[in-house]
């Protein structure tokens, strides 16, 4: 199917009504996505969105790509596994920052050490919002808008991009819902990105972070492609946060996992070689085998 | 009874009673013995004390004897860490280095002729030898392993070494064997007339087409041959040598395995790649297991195929991860949260360990559901002789795939209600097929949905498709028509057999019933074969009888049902399952 000529972003849309709040900011991570899927002309077929658990994890089904709806902070792995298994699909894993920094946090990290073709897509508003308003790992410490810490959390906020450059991230960008041309084309050059690419998306949950909504006075495109690691360390040192555009871009992918496959031969005559090292023949001398 | 000749080599860590056992072993595979060896380390990282296990015997043995005949100790290390684990046969034969110090009481006390040989002086004697070789020659002559196939065995495993490292092992070997025949008063090296059923080192013969592995390596390859192409792996003992196995050989056959960051990743990966419809395998034991449940559990309500073997060992926590225990069936069975049924298998020795893997992955496919498989450190990691399994390990379970969807007028429903609850599936690729599957209840389509008929609906539908399906002769294998009767599964099945063999040869019919299907329960299968019986036993080596209440939850058993059962780490052994069985029967005998 030639998806290039015909599909329109509308047409990766599902007929789900989403669960969202009106002026929820993940209505427009919705749209920019569908816009660059459409901008690529990939088929939907070809499109795999894979997400946790929690308000922004509900995207998949509102799509009319595959999808998978998991547990809470299992995107990627079950991304990785999807990719690894099937590297000729786009795979897109997604979902907020409680799901993605918090309760799956460590394969967060692994993730950009292990650069599977893969783009990892944050919707981060700084909040709990589908557990009604609890601190996450980007809140700041003196947030005191929960119940649960009405002092604030207490701890320091959680600094994706410069984690994503320590853990070794090949492609690096930071979006803004409010701004789905701009999103659009940040997530379509993710998507293209060979390797594993994070893209952070500032989502306001209108509803827990009201205060959000005055993020569009606050963000700025100010980040240009760096391809070094250390100048884009220095980048963050002035970043109030707010910053947008591709923070970094590996000009050569780091090593992808080696791919060891042997071209498709005669499965069952490997497997029959498979089946003769066991044999007690083996043992005899006729070699291949180490005790 | 199954005459049998059971042996233990011991030394501290670098002696190399291992190597010694396991070429001592392959050799008896390549007189056509049958045999196995389990290897028992302290708790050293490296190094500490090490004894190498075995039992050879003329036909199929698949477990551990009651005692030994013979006790090689290369030095005397920390013997009395071994003792539980090594009782001695009276009359047993114990070789003790005297350069070693005395025989230490643990071992001297027990029944047994000692008998001194010099192992270390011997060695040194050879240019090049080493003890071990010397060790290796006395235990096959006392084990009436023929010379030749030792010697056969030995050459090719340390060609690489050279020829001066050959001959000298050759030598040692020699000295060994000689001192051995000395000392003991054998006449002839046994191996100067052959009994009649041992094959000379060099003839081929069908016996060389046996398999020489452990329950790991063989788990690996009927996953490998029943179609998995994907593995993520976190390593634990005792199941790391199936994850190692795989990863050496999944390329060729086109798969490909990942290291995960922890049990989380690893199951989630599988459940990645068999929803891009590659069938996915991964191995752990409990705490990586009670990681993987809450996964376990989307797998379940997302109706995704994948199998986890998982081999046990002693717990809880962290227990004793090198000694094996049947002790993860609660977890395994009824750990996952909700209601989620699934399927439970488990190997009945390490010959079935590749056809219920096969198997496994097979009913995995076929009924969109997990399955876990319950292997255990004793099939896991008992080196051991086996017949190949016989026929094509089980590819004929295959996904149900959804024809290409072409009906415009309605979106594809992932979840649609069958009358066995199998709904065909698809596949990223497919165009058309498109649905996102969803741990959330669901409606047909895969929607989510609070409604109490989405809910109830699909409830039913993914037990119906469990129920419904017909599991086939593999449920159970059924041994002996007594009016007694035997249930047990996993690995106890081995000493239950044997002790099965004993009763019988001592008048006591005794019908043996091991369960490969562990849930869901097959009841009525099990209740025809339990037809007729007056009382039965249920014997599981785990502390709390897992089985038997799992049973008894599903199914009417005899009356009466007794249920035997004891934890690791020392292994079940014929001879106490016997005597089980005896106390049932004289209590029968007694109330009639
Ligand atoms: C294992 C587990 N623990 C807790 C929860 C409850 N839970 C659901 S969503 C969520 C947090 C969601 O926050 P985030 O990922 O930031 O997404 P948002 O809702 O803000 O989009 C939590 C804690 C869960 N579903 N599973
Ligand atoms: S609670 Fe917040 S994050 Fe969730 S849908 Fe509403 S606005 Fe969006």
């Amino acid at each position: 199917m030639s998806a290039a000529a015909v599909l329109k972003p509308k047409d990766y849309k599902s007929a789900t009504r989403p669960v969202w709040c009106p002026g929820c900011g993940d209505f427009g991570v919705l749209n920019a996505l569908t816009k660059a899927l459409a901008g690529l002309g990939l088929a939907p077929e070809q499109v795999a969105v894979i997400s946790g658990i929690g308000c922004s994890s509900r995207l998949p089904a509102y799509t009319s790509v595959y999808g998978f709806h998991g547990v809470h902070g299992r995107a990627l792995p079950v991304a990785t596994g999807l990719a690894v298994a099937r590297p000729e699909l786009t795979v897109i894993a997604t979902g907020g920052d409680g799901d993605g920094f918090s309760i799956g946090g460590n394969h967060f990290l692994h993730a950009c050490r292990r650069n599977a073709n893969l783009t990892y897509l944050i919707m981060d508003n700084a909040v709990y919002g589908m557990t009604k308003g609890q601190a996450s790992p980007t809140s700041a410490p003196d947030w005191a808008g929960s119940k649960l810490t009405p002092n604030g959390p207490g701890i320091a906020a959680f600094r994706p991009l410069e984690i994503a450059l320590s853990a070794g991230a090949g492609f690096i960008a930071r979006g803004f819902s409010g701004d789905p041309n701009g999103l659009a084309r940040q997530l379509a050059e993710a998507i293209s990105y060979p390797g594993f690419a994070f893209l952070q998306v500032l989502s306001p949950c209108i509803t827990y972070r009201p205060e959000q909504m005055e993020y569009k006075a606050l963000v700025s495109a100010g980040f240009e492609p760096l391809a070094d690691r250390n100048e884009a360390f220095r980048r963050l040192l002035t970043d109030d946060g707010f910053t947008t555009g591709v923070l970094f871009r590996a000009p050569v992918a780091a090593p992808a996992p080696a791919d060891a496959r042997q071209a498709a031969g005669d499965e069952a005559a490997a497997l029959d070689a498979l089946a003769r090292e066991f044999t007690a023949a083996r043992l005899r001398g006729d070699g291949g085998y180490e005790p | 009874m199954t005459p049998s000749f059971s042996l233990a080599l011991t030394g501290s860590g670098g002696a190399g009673v291992m190597t010694a056992g396991q070429l001592l072993l392959d050799a008896a595979a390549l007189a056509g013995r049958y045999g196995l060896m389990a290897r028992s380390f302290g708790p050293q990282i490296r190094g500490g004390e090490a004894a190498a296990l075995l039992r050879l015997a003329r036909r199929p043995v698949e477990c551990p004897d009651d005692d030994y005949d013979l006790l090689v100790a290369l030095d005397w290390g920390n013997i009395e860490r071994f003792a539980d684990e090594l009782p001695l046969a009276a009359g047993a034969v114990i070789i003790a280095d005297p350069g070693q110090g005395g025989v230490p009481e643990v071992i001297a006390t027990q029944a047994g002729r000692i008998h001194e040989i010099a192992i270390s002086q011997l060695a040194r004697d050879i240019p090049g030898g080493r003890p071990n070789m010397v060790a290796l020659g006395i235990a096959a002559a006392l084990a009436d392993v023929p010379g030749g196939a030792v010697e056969t065995r030995v050459r090719q495993a340390l060609a690489r070494h050279g020829d001066e490292s050959v001959a000298a092992a050759i030598a040692c070997l020699a000295a060994g064997r000689a001192a051995a025949l000395e000392v003991t008063g054998h006449g002839d090296p046994p191996s100067a007339a052959p009994s009649e059923d041992t094959v000379d080192a060099g003839a081929p013969g069908p016996h060389l087409d046996r398999w020489v592995l452990n329950g790991n390596e063989a788990t690996g390859f009927g996953a490998l041959a029943a179609g998995v192409r994907f593995c993520a792996a976190y390593p634990i003992t005792p199941a790391t040598e199936i994850l190692e196995w795989l990863a050496g050989r999944l390329p060729r056959v086109g798969g490909r395995l990942v290291q995960a960051e922890d049990e989380l990743a690893s199951i989630n990966m599988c459940i990645g790649a068999s929803f891009g419809g590659v069938p996915a395998l991964t191995a752990t034991a409990g705490p990586g297991l009670s990681l993987m449940i809450e996964s376990l559990g989307l797998a379940v309500a997302a109706e995704v195929p994948l199998v986890v073997a998982n081999v046990m060992r002693g717990g809880p926590s962290t227990g004793i991860p090198t000694k094996s225990e049947q002790t993860d069936l609660n977890i395994a069975v009824y750990g996952l949260h909700g209601e989620a049924p699934h399927v439970v298998v488990a190997p009945t020795g390490v010959g079935d360990c590749a056809p219920t893997a096969a198997w496994a992955v097979s009913l995995a496919e076929t009924l969109q559901t997990p399955v876990i498989l319950l292997s255990d450190q004793a099939l896991g990691q008992t080196r051991t002789i086996v017949d190949p399994p016989g026929g094509e390990l089980a590819r004929a379970g295959r996904r149900r795939y959804v024809a290409r969807h072409d009906d415009s007028t309605e979106t594809y429903r992932r979840y649609a209600m069958t009358a066995d609850g199998i709904s065909p599936m698809s596949c990223p690729g497919l165009p058309g097929g498109q649905y996102t599957a969803d741990g959330l209840t669901h409606t047909e389509h895969g929607i989510p949905s609070t409604r109490a008929e989405d809910h109830v609906g699909q409830l039913d539908k993914r037990r119906r498709k469990l129920e419904e399906y017909d599991y086939g002769p593999l449920w159970g294998d059924l041994h002996g028509a007594g009016d007694i009767a035997v249930i047990t599964w996993g690995s106890a099945t081995q000493p239950v057999r044997e002790a099965c063999q004993r009763a019988e040869a001592c008048g006591l019919a005794v019908r043996l019933v091991a369960l490969r299907l562990l849930s869901p329960v097959p009841a009525s299968e099990l209740e025809a074969a339990l037809g007729g019986v007056r009382a039965c036993l249920v014997v599981e080596h785990n502390h709390s009888g897992q089985l038997y209440r799992h049973l008894r939850a599903w199914t009417e058993l005899p009356h009466p049902t007794l249920a035997w059962h004891r934890p690791g780490p020392l292994p079940l052994r014929p001879g106490e399952i016997l005597g089980a069985l005896q106390g049932l029967h004289a209590q029968l005998e007694a109330a009639a």
